[in-house]
Order: C-alpha cells, then structure tokens, then sequence
C-alpha cells in the first residue's frame, strides 16, 4: 500500500499537516470545536493579540463582496494577559502547535507584548505587521520595509520563540519587505494578508465602513495571493506560509507547488466550516493518486 | 452545534417578500436560537443567519424576507433541495423562567422568532406586532395568544401608528421583543419607567456564526457582545443602542 506523508517540520516545529488555520478566523480554535475535530489541524493561530486588551472598531464589521468579504474588525481581543490566563491553556488541549499572532500599534507594545509570549507553552509568534483595520499602526508597519525591519528586529531581541512575520499584501515591494525582515532575523515569511479595500452605501451615499477602508479576503485574492508567495519564496531562504483566499485542496497544493511550507485557512472557514478537513483529506487523496510520498517532492517545483 | 446538509419540505411566499421556509431538521430548539442557512456552494460566499419560526416533528421553520442575493436564493428553493445548516446557534430564551403576563413586541419580520416563543411561554401571552404595510403571519398566533395588537403604517384597517404607541409595559410581568434597534431602543426606555423587566432579540451580518470572527459584535454596558453566541437575546436594559 502506498504511503502518503503530510508531516512538515517548520521552523523546528513538528505540524502533522501542512493546514492551518488564519489568525481572526478561528478565535481560539474552542469556538470551532464540536463542529470539526480540531486535533486534526495541522495548528492553530490565534485572534489577532495586543498587549493590552481591544474593544474593536465600531459600526459595520464585515460586508460580503463578490468573490469575498471586506472585515473590519479592528484586532477586538482580550489581551495577552487575559489570553495566557485564560485561552492558551484550553488550546493547548488540542495537542497541536499553537501560534500566537501579535499586533501592536507601537514598537514598544510589539516588544512587550512578545517578552510576555516567550514565556508562555506558545510554539511560535506570527507577527502582524499588516493588519489594515487599526489606526497608528498594524499595517503602517507592513508598508515601508525600512519600518518593518526595525520591529522584527526589536522583537528578535526580546524572544527565543521561532519568529514568523506575516505580510500584508499592501507592502510598497513585498519581495522587498520579506527580504528586510529575514535580514532583521525572522525565522519564517507568512503572506498574505487582507487587501486594502472599501465598499459605498449608496442608500446613505456613505462608506459602508467607519474606517472608509476594510480588508479584502477570499477567493478573489487568490492568484495575486500565489503570485507574493511564489516571489517570495524565490528570494529568501527561510521557510513561507502561504494564504490568501485558499478554499479547496487544489488551491493549498498550488501554494506548496509555489513554494509553501505550511498554509493557512483564513475566510473559507466562514463558507464552509469543514473546509480545513476536507483540504487535509483532499491533499492525502491528492498525494496518493499522483504517487507523491513526501510533501518535498512537490514543494517549490515550479 | 452541527453542521449538515439538510432537505427542504416546504417554502411558500405568504406575502410580497415574506417567505416561511421549512427545513427537515431534527433538533432541540431553543425559542430565539437562530440557524446559518446556505443555500448555494461559490456564491455568496456566506452562509445567512435566520431565526426560528417554529420548531416540532422535525420541521424547524423559518420566516425571512427577502432583502438581498441570500435572501432571493432562498426564496426559490423548492422541496426536496438541499441546504447547509449551522446550529441551533445562541444563547435563545429560557421560556420556563418566565410567568404572569408577557407581551411580545415585533417590528416587521422581527415577528418571525415569536411564534417559537409564543409556543414555549406558560405565562398569559399578548402579541403587539407593527408592520409597515398589511400584516403577515399573524394567523399562528392566534392559538397562543390572548389579545393580539397589530399597527401598519399604511394599512388604515388597523391602529395606524408605530406599536409602541398603544402598548403599556405597565401591564406587563416581562416584554420580549424584536425588531429595528429604532423600535426595540423605544421599548426598553418605556419598560425602564416602569421597571418591566425586557428582553431583546438582536441580529447583525455575520460570517462564522460560531463566536469566532468577532464580526456580529454588539455594545452593551459590559463591552463588546457577540450576537451570534453571546445572544441574540440580551436584556434589554443591557444593550446600548446604536439607533
């Protein structure tokens, strides 16, 4: 019989698939739980975290779209704190890597945020640069790669956590911004994050958002998505997480056939809450009908 | 929670964009509990929160008006097609608690949740129910309720108003009601003067339907509350109205 592995070692970490879930999506994974096994999950990511705890913005949050979504959201979270004491414990539960993905809206916040998760059971931080939906800062910081090189750099210092930054799709020169943020000592790229969009109330004849701007997910964002990951993934020499609109297994093996280690699942998880085991299993059926052993044999081959 | 593919017995237009859809779902339904209802697989991409119309022999019914893509897919679906349900979703009404005299209060298709409610309630039930034009579903009611109010606001043949002009919280031992933040946030102030304990139904856009995406939250004095989980029944001298 033939025998298919899904396994990837990423930065250290043993994942037993390649499928993650995309921080914001999944809340703490016990949200999600009872409707999929989530022990099946190749890991999870959390809800977006700052230091200090965030209400959110107000008014409209999300706006379906043709081909997606817009959210604005506004990295709502109870705080890293409030996090520790009360959600890592139950994620841990799932005996999968956990990823705590760590916003900020000042370099200060980012260093003191991530000297608190080097001390948790977390396996690795995902920081976000490039959250489109929180003034000063968040995406600010995923734009000029001057900028975001000093913050990797600054949380470098401060953790021994393995160091994933994700991307934000709206970076002046993405292949730039990764290139500048493995130089400041990321151990990992993920990419990508929502795109800067926006949607009028014609009724009201304003923006349908408080914020004017939203971010763009799902299926629409997928080939220019693929396109960051594929450059990306030729131009640094570390590891890549792949996402953006991925809903299907097809979509997630083009990701690792442009260069992924490990993907993630971010809006078709709100299509299709099955969606992740369905890819995990699709994958599998995948591998074993194309004779494919190891993800390796696939992986950046184009 | 569940999530499952489910056939449709039924779904009749009961008036202009009104529609009851009956699904064949066998589970325990709270009153106020609401299902994600998909209809379709690429577009939209989001599945539709609606609330429980009514629930028995393994037929939860649901009435919706038809107010977008979703909504209009839905309308056309015939028996025996399919549809992806997510739920029962939330928190819904712990009827048993509530005695004595209850008046339920709907604005327009905020009238769809009190039928269930209506059903569960022991207590002596009054339904006060506002429409914009002629009234809809009002039928049901009847075998539920003792006296039942209705306003339109172009309809002469009834009070012509908005319902909380002709309803006294006064009267009443608990207020449940559903409808535009406008109506429910009226409601809520009258009960304070009056100490009537109320209950609100609120709804918002939602895409996970779980608790996980953060995108249906509502303010309450207590911060952010999501709608989908967290409720959608909040008291209602808990909820800060946005209208």
């Amino acid at each position: 019989m033939w025998f298919s592995v899904l396994n990837v070692k990423f930065c250290g970490v043993d994942f037993k698939n390649p499928v993650l879930v995309a921080s914001g999506t999944f809340g703490f994974g016990v949200e999600y739980d009872g409707i999929i096994d989530v022990t099946r999950l190749g890991g999870l990511i959390t809800k977006g975290l700052t230091l200090n705890k965030k209400e959110g913005n107000e008014g409209v949050r999300i706006h379906e779209v043709r081909g997606g979504m817009l959210n604005s959201i506004g990295l709502q979270n109870p705080g890293i704190d409030e996090f520790i004491e009360k959600h890592l414990q139950r994620m841990k539960e799932f005996k999968i890597p956990i990823i705590a993905n760590l916003g900020g809206s000042s370099i200060e916040d980012y260093v003191r945020g991530a000297e608190k998760l080097d001390k948790t059971e977390i396996d690795m931080i995902e920081l976000n640069i490039s959250c489109p939906n929180v003034k000063e800062g968040g995406m600010n910081f995923g734009i000029k790669s001057s900028i975001a090189k000093e913050v990797v750099n600054r949380v470098r210092e401060i953790t021994k956590k393995p160091l994933m930054v994700k991307l934000s799709p709206n970076a002046e020169e993405i292949v730039d911004m990764a290139v500048k943020c493995v130089e400041a000592g990321a151990d990992a790229i993920s990419l990508v994050n929502t795109f800067k969009g926006m949607a009028v109330d014609i009724y009201k004849r304003k923006p349908v958002f408080n914020n004017i701007f939203a971010g763009y997910s799902g299926p629409a964002i997928k080939p220019i998505a693929l396109r960051m990951v594929y450059e990306v993934s030729k131009a640094v020499d570390v590891p890549v997480c792949g996402l953006g609109g991925i809903v299907d297994y097809k979509d997630a093996i083009e990701f690792i056939m442009a260069g992924a280690h490990l993907i993630q699942i971010g809006t078709a998880n709100f299509i299709n809450p099955r969606v992740t085991i369905e890819i995990i299993e699709g994958i599998e059926r995948f591998m074993i009908e194309q004779s494919i052993k190891s993800l390796d044999e696939i992986r950046g081959i184009i | 929670m569940e999530y499952k593919e489910v056939l449709v017995y039924s779904n009749v237009n009961v008036q202009d964009d009104i529609y009851v859809l009956s699904l064949e779902i066998e589970d325990d339904v709270r009153a106020g509990q609401f299902y994600m209802l998909k209809a379709w697989e690429e577009e939209p991409i989001l599945a539709r929160p609606i609330s429980v119309h009514s629930s028995e022999n393994g037929i939860v019914k649901f009435a919706y008006q038809v107010k977008g893509r979703g909504t209009k897919i839905l309308s056309s679906l015939k028996a025996e097609d399919k549809v992806y349900v997510l739920g029962p979703v939330g928190n819904g009404l712990y009827t048993e608690k509530f005695k004595g005299k209850i008046a339920l209060i709907s604005g327009g298709i905020g009238i769809a949740p009190m039928l269930q409610i209506a059903k569960c309630l022991d207590g002596e039930v009054d339904l006060y129910a506002g429409f914009n034009k002629s009234p809809y579903l009002i039928d049901e009611f009847k075998k539920y309720c003792k006296n039942i109010y209705i306003s339109s606001e172009k309809d002469t043949e009834y009070y012509n108003g908005f319902i909380t002009e002709i309803f006294n919280p006064f009267e009443y031992n608990v207020v449940i009601c559903c409808g535009p933040e406008a109506m429910m946030k009226r409601v809520v102030d009258m009960c304070k003067i009056y100490a009537t304990p109320v209950y609100v139904l609120m709804e918002n856009k939602m895409a996970c339907g779980v608790g996980a995406c953060l995108g249906c939250t509502c303010n309450t004095k207590e911060g952010k509350k999501r709608v989908c989980v967290d409720g959608p029944v909040f008291k209602g001298t808990d909820v800060v109205f946005s209208a």
